[in-house]
């Protein structure tokens, strides 16, 4: 469960509603892949991964960034019961994926960094802590089923 | 981990870019690192810690000047970080997770204020950088 203020959750559906779900989750899921190269061992199947320019170019990133983001977007509405609505994506990512959670960690904080890039000085100290807060809850949520 | 030759090219640039503001992102980073992670206000309990602080805005420059130096001499880390390496191993005694939230926040300052610089390639570059840098500062520790 994730407590936000009032104020917090009105920064969060600013930001979220100016957010381009497609570029932003297909930048964050290329840029995990740049910068944390080992993390390219679930996608395989993606085709070329062999440089900054093949990641941030590949359609299968983008496209799966894409669904990522959207799947955080819906968690968002859930902030009193994270562990609820992302119960059967745990269960996913640990039976089917196998993906260490601290995936989820690395995930959370380069997205932090293409919103960052996004929103200038729109993204403050302040809103920057909200989305902290709120993402690490996801990747908790999302860890949670893991046996 | 090794920075390669690119690796240290784009640190270098990415500096040069900076320019004059390197304190004051200094200073920014340490706000969002305290506003973020809220447990390492710990370490700062005679610090006022209000936005505008001017003690975090010295000890941003501090932190800033010390990356300046780094990266002045980002062939022998090692040796360019060895006081500031003995500092924080034996006064400071920064626990090791720190680093990687400062290091964090660093990357979501320069990417708010350098957005076209702040590829990919170069993110990866940074983040090996500050990876390094926080190597050598907890090299000492034990």
């Amino acid at each position: 469960m994730v407590h936000l203020t009032a104020e917090e959750k009105a920064a969060v559906s600013s930001l979220q509603g100016k957010v381009k779900v497609d570029v932003v989750g297909g930048e964050a899921l290329g840029r995990l892949l740049v910068v944390y190269p080992w993390t390219q061992r679930f996608f395989d199947s993606f085709g070329d991964l062999s440089s900054p320019d093949a990641i941030m170019s590949n359609r299968k990133v983008k496209a799966h960034g894409k669904k990522v983001v959207n799947s955080l977007i819906n968690g968002l509405k859930n902030l009193d019961n994270l562990k609820g609505a992302f119960a059967k994506l745990s269960e996913l990512h640990c039976d089917k994926l196998h993906v260490d959670p601290e995936n989820f960690k690395l995930l959370g904080n380069v997205l932090v960094c293409v919103l960052a890039r996004h929103f200038g000085k729109e993204f403050t100290p302040q809103v920057q802590a909200v989305f902290q807060k709120v993402l690490a809850g996801v990747a908790n949520a999302l860890a949670h089923k893991y046996h | 981990m090794v920075l390669s030759p690119a690796d240290k090219t784009n640190v270098k640039s990415t500096w040069d870019k900076i320019g004059g503001h390197a304190g004051e992102y200094g200073g920014e980073a340490l706000e969002r690192t305290f506003a973020s992670f809220p447990t390492t206000k710990t370490y700062f309990p005679h610090f006022d810690l209000s936005h505008g602080s001017a003690q975090v805005k010295a000890h941003g420059k501090k932190v800033a000047d010390a990356l300046t130096n780094a990266v002045a001499h980002i062939d022998d880390l090692p040796g360019a970080m060895s006081a500031l390496s003995d500092l924080h191993a034996y006064k400071l005694r920064v626990d090791p997770v720190n680093f990687k939230f400062l290091s964090h926040c660093l990357l979501v300052t320069l990417a708010c204020h350098h957005p076209a610089e702040f590829t990919p390639a170069v993110h990866a570059s940074l983040d090996k950088f500050f990876s390094a840098v926080s190597t050598v500062l907890t090299s000492k520790y034990r």
